[in-house]
């Protein structure tokens, strides 16, 4: 292929990364934004997702599709309870002091890794896909005889790829709905502004924390679903997205929605570009890198305001 | 007896005990605690960072893989004696603590945790990156011939023990004496309260900076040592989990005392080797003695000896 296919076909890659991925860090942004607490198990919450996908997909009879679109709505909800339960008995007894709060997560992230390990077990399975053409996608290029227009080699996306951007699309824009239109939106943010003088006008601050705690990581579980499809479930599948949400929610600003958006997108996408012409490893070294660096010298991130 | 006395005898009495197990122990408990001992190096250089001087650390592995491969791969490439390169893993440790001491220390609380856990996730992902040399995850073996020195093959059992029994009894004395001295009781007042420390005109920065590298060079020289020891060096000790262990064993026997980390190394070991039999998903009772001891028991088992009995063990 050649290098203008291949740019577009990575670009196209890390879009599918960048709208998972974009999920995942808004569930990891808002548990850091309203409880200033860093969840550690995120990645484990995302794993539960993909595990319950593929649990679904065996479960509910019928059509392959019947199963996936059964997974979209339960998974998350299982997996929201999960961790609002984890909340109620855990974060909530250790009053979320931050520190505390870290290595009672880590502890949570080997829980649920290696019960997964003993129930399910160390096989990657593989969920099918409800929909899944292929598209040949057109390039066009000034060649000897004018303008050139062709369809190269093994340049093409798949419909359930395109699909899954625009769902992640359709719920981020469903999340920003909430925050800013809904009561709970506004108790959260509440919540966030001052956890104090929201408590003195009567909001359930423990309620909220428990509800937002779940939500980010149902907002993960969702995101496994959506992906599981084209990755397979595995039990140490969270490492990854655990490690990509870090980056980007520093990256956006810890706690900033937008912020946190576009620099999924930008990680997603520059992923999948140095992934396509150099190597995944050296993507990763070069995220990670920039993250440490990025809180060391600019702690409010690339996009936000406020310092971690 | 006085209080001084009490303390000196306690760690001597533990080196001493420690030693006299050589002669005693069968061969499989003498293994295993060869390999604790040398563990407990790495939770005492942890604990130095994280149990005197607050700072809690989520990227030790990058230290205590850059004393193992410090050591190795100059064996390994170069055909280096072993001495030297045991030098060179020490070495290593001094510059790569140091190096991330500068950054990491700019920042504090959460971020530090998050820095510092990038940073060693970077290093662990190099190790992989260079797998022409390091052979990645699946690593490589120190020749039994390339781990003799002046004679004495470490390869065999009682030279391995009493090796990795002087490295500990030496970890051990350096922690005690750093922090019944100035240096370490200032680093115990940054603890407790860093504005206050700098009001009264101490350089805080710097002695942080003092207390990471010396916390990275003894966690170094625990890995220099595992790895020569037991003849081999693979990334899995630079991955997360090899930082998260140090945190688990610290917290479990008890932050800040001189032997919280070795009773915490022998009881984790312990706990999972007695579970090996029953599951293979031995890092499941990690997880919940993390959980466990966060909610019930933040000062570990020898920091409720203190708390009850002997208030001023160090």
């Amino acid at each position: 292929m050649e290098f203008g296919p291949h740019l577009l076909l990575a670009v196209l890659e890390g879009a599918v990364t960048a709208a998972v991925l974009s999920l995942t860090a808004v569930g990891l942004s808002l548990v850091f934004g309203v409880m200033r607490v860093v969840n550690i198990a995120h990645g484990e919450f995302f794993m539960l997702g993909a595990v319950f996908a593929w649990l679904m997909a065996q479960w509910v009879p019928g059509s392959a599709a019947l199963g996936f679109f059964a997974a979209l709505v339960i998974a998350p909800l299982l997996v929201g309870g999960l961790a609002a339960l984890a909340d109620l008995t855990i974060l909530k007894r250790i009053e979320y002091d931050p520190e505390r709060t870290i290595v009672a997560t880590i502890g949570l992230l080997y829980i649920i890794q290696q019960v997964t390990l003993m129930t399910y077990g160390p096989d990657a399975r593989a969920v099918e896909a409800p929909f899944n053409q292929r598209l040949a996608l057109p390039w066009v290029e000034w060649g000897e005889t004018g303008l050139e227009f062709y369809y190269p080699w093994g340049l093409s996306i798949t419909t359930y790829k395109l699909a899954v951007i625009g769902a992640a699309g359709v719920i981020l824009m469903g999340v920003w709905l909430m925050m800013t239109r809904t009561r709970l939106g506004l108790v959260m943010r509440a919540t966030q502004a001052d956890r104090e003088m929201a408590t003195a006008f009567g909001i359930p601050v423990e309620r909220v924390y428990a509800v937002v705690f779940g939500l980010g990581a149902g907002l993960a579980a969702l995101a496994a679903v959506l992906i599981v499809p084209i990755q397979q479930a595995h039990y140490l599948m969270g490492a990854d997205p655990l490690l990509l949400s870090f980056i980007v929610v520093i990256i956006g600003g810890l706690g900033s929605l937008p912020g946190t958006i576009l620099a999924a997108a930008f990680i997603g996408i520059s992923d999948g570009i140095i992934s396509v012409f150099f190597s995944p490893t050296l993507a990763k070294i070069l995220a990670t890198l920039l993250v440490g660096l990025v809180l060391v010298f600019r702690p409010q991130g690339l996009f936000g305001t406020r310092p971690a | 007896m006085s209080d001084t006395a009490r303390v000196l005898s306690l760690h001597l009495g533990l080196i001493g005990v420690l030693f006299a197990l050589h002669f005693v122990l069968p061969a499989y408990h003498h293994g295993n605690l060869a390999r604790i001992m040398v563990l407990a190096s790495y939770a005492i250089g942890y604990n130095i960072l994280f149990g005197y001087t607050g700072l809690l650390s989520l990227g030790h592995a990058l230290f205590f893989a850059a004393g193992m491969y410090g050591m190795a791969l100059p064996i390994q490439h170069l055909d280096m004696n072993a001495l030297p390169a045991l030098a060179l893993g020490l070495v290593a440790g001094f510059a790569v603590s140091a190096g991330l001491a500068l950054l990491a220390l700019r920042t504090t609380g959460v971020a530090f945790m998050i820095v510092t856990l990038m940073f060693a996730q970077a290093g662990f992902l190099t190790i992989l990156y260079f797998g022409d040399y390091t052979r990645g995850d699946e690593g490589f073996v120190i020749q039994q011939a390339q781990r003799i020195v002046a004679g004495i093959d470490f390869s065999n059992e009682t030279a391995r023990y009493l090796a990795a029994w002087a490295l500990f009894s030496i970890s051990l004395l350096v922690c005690l004496w750093v922090v019944r001295h100035p240096f370490g009781k200032t680093l115990i007042a940054i603890r407790e309260n860093e504005e206050r420390v700098r009001m009264l005109g101490y350089n805080t920065h710097r002695l942080k900076l003092g207390a990471m590298i010396l916390s990275g060079v003894i966690s170094a020289a625990a890995g220099a040592a595992y790895g020569f020891l037991f003849g081999y060096a693979g990334a899995t000790f630079a991955s997360v989990q090899y930082s998260i262990l140090p945190l688990l064993w610290v917290l479990l026997g008890g932050a800040g005392t001189v032997v919280g980390p070795f009773v915490g190394a022998v009881f984790m070991f312990y706990l999972i080797d007695l579970s090996s039999g029953l599951t293979t998903a031995h890092m499941l009772l990690a997880g919940i003695a993390l959980v466990l001891l966060t909610l019930f028991a933040p000062q570990g088992l020898t920091g409720e000896v203190r708390r009850r009995y002997w208030k001023t063990l160090p």
